[in-house]
């Protein structure tokens, strides 16, 4: 693959049921693209913790996902209020999330921890009141 | 373990995924929190879960999961079927309670797996 692909998904912040829609969209155009299936699924768990946690605490937001012959770059960017204090957000079993979402499945706190855990690069650039952009990076 | 051997130890209903029913599994994995399933979870080829929600699906599929488990009585809703016809992945139905129907798929060998630290 000589040259980049770029995908762009809209996440819409209304909606919980729909939440995870572009990361399954992702997964298919991965498995297209032919790459391995360790790599498919670390970029599908962390692009779709990302994405319940825009729904959850941002609104929604924009996915940017760039494929070249390294890796697997993604790029989730949000206008919702920020996170305050990163490095306790990192911490497993933190959560600022209501507790309707955890009878939903979510909220326990391992959204963060998951995405870093299954990427081999993570940013985290945030300013409360402004919005989160984090960008992941999963190489081959 | 045949899916098929787990539907008939679980007493279970087969909702979608008739199909898959000659497929093996080796290992699964029970809980009700998604975001664990998605942090602890490798290769496990089997969600148990009493989580009735889109996101059940969801998980599955991202974690490359053959087979859901609704324990307790529970029952997707149609909008969870279509999407677990669209990613093949068999939906069971047992009137077992969580720990019961672990604990009759481990002890037919049915094994968990080892937590990825």
């Amino acid at each position: 693959m000589s040259e980049q692909l770029t995908f762009h998904f809209d996440v819409d912040g209304d909606n919980f049921t729909s939440a995870g829609q572009a990361s399954v969209m992702m997964k298919k155009n991965l498995r297209q693209l032919g790459i391995s299936p360790d790599t498919i699924r670390r970029v599908s768990i962390a692009m779709y913790e990302g994405e319940i946690n825009m729904v959850i605490h941002a609104g929604g937001g924009v996915a940017d996902v760039t494929v070249d012959e390294e890796g697997v770059k993604i790029v989730l960017e949000d206008h919702g209020p920020g996170i305050k204090d990163i490095e306790q957000a990192m911490q497993e079993g933190f959560s600022t999330a209501p507790d309707n979402i955890r009878s939903l499945g979510f909220g326990a706190g391992m959204g963060l921890p998951n995405m870093k855990r299954y990427t081999d690069t993570m940013e985290i650039v945030s300013t409360p009141g402004v919005g989160t952009c984090i960008t992941m990076r999963v190489n081959f | 373990m045949k899916i098929r051997t787990m539907k008939e130890l679980l007493n279970a209903e087969v909702i979608c995924g008739e199909d898959g029913l000659e497929n093996h599994v080796y290992s699964a994995c029970g809980s009700d929190m998604m975001s664990d399933v998605l942090a602890y979870v490798k290769d496990q080829a089997v969600l148990m879960t009493g989580l009735v929600n889109s996101q059940v699906i969801r998980t599955a599929e991202m974690m490359d999961m053959h087979c859901i488990v609704f324990v307790r009585s529970k029952k997707p809703t149609a909008e969870m079927i279509e999407l677990a016809k669209e990613s093949g992945v068999v939906i069971l139905c047992t009137t077992k309670r969580m720990y019961e129907a672990c604990g009759i798929l481990y002890s037919n060998g049915l094994v968990g797996n080892k937590v990825r630290a």
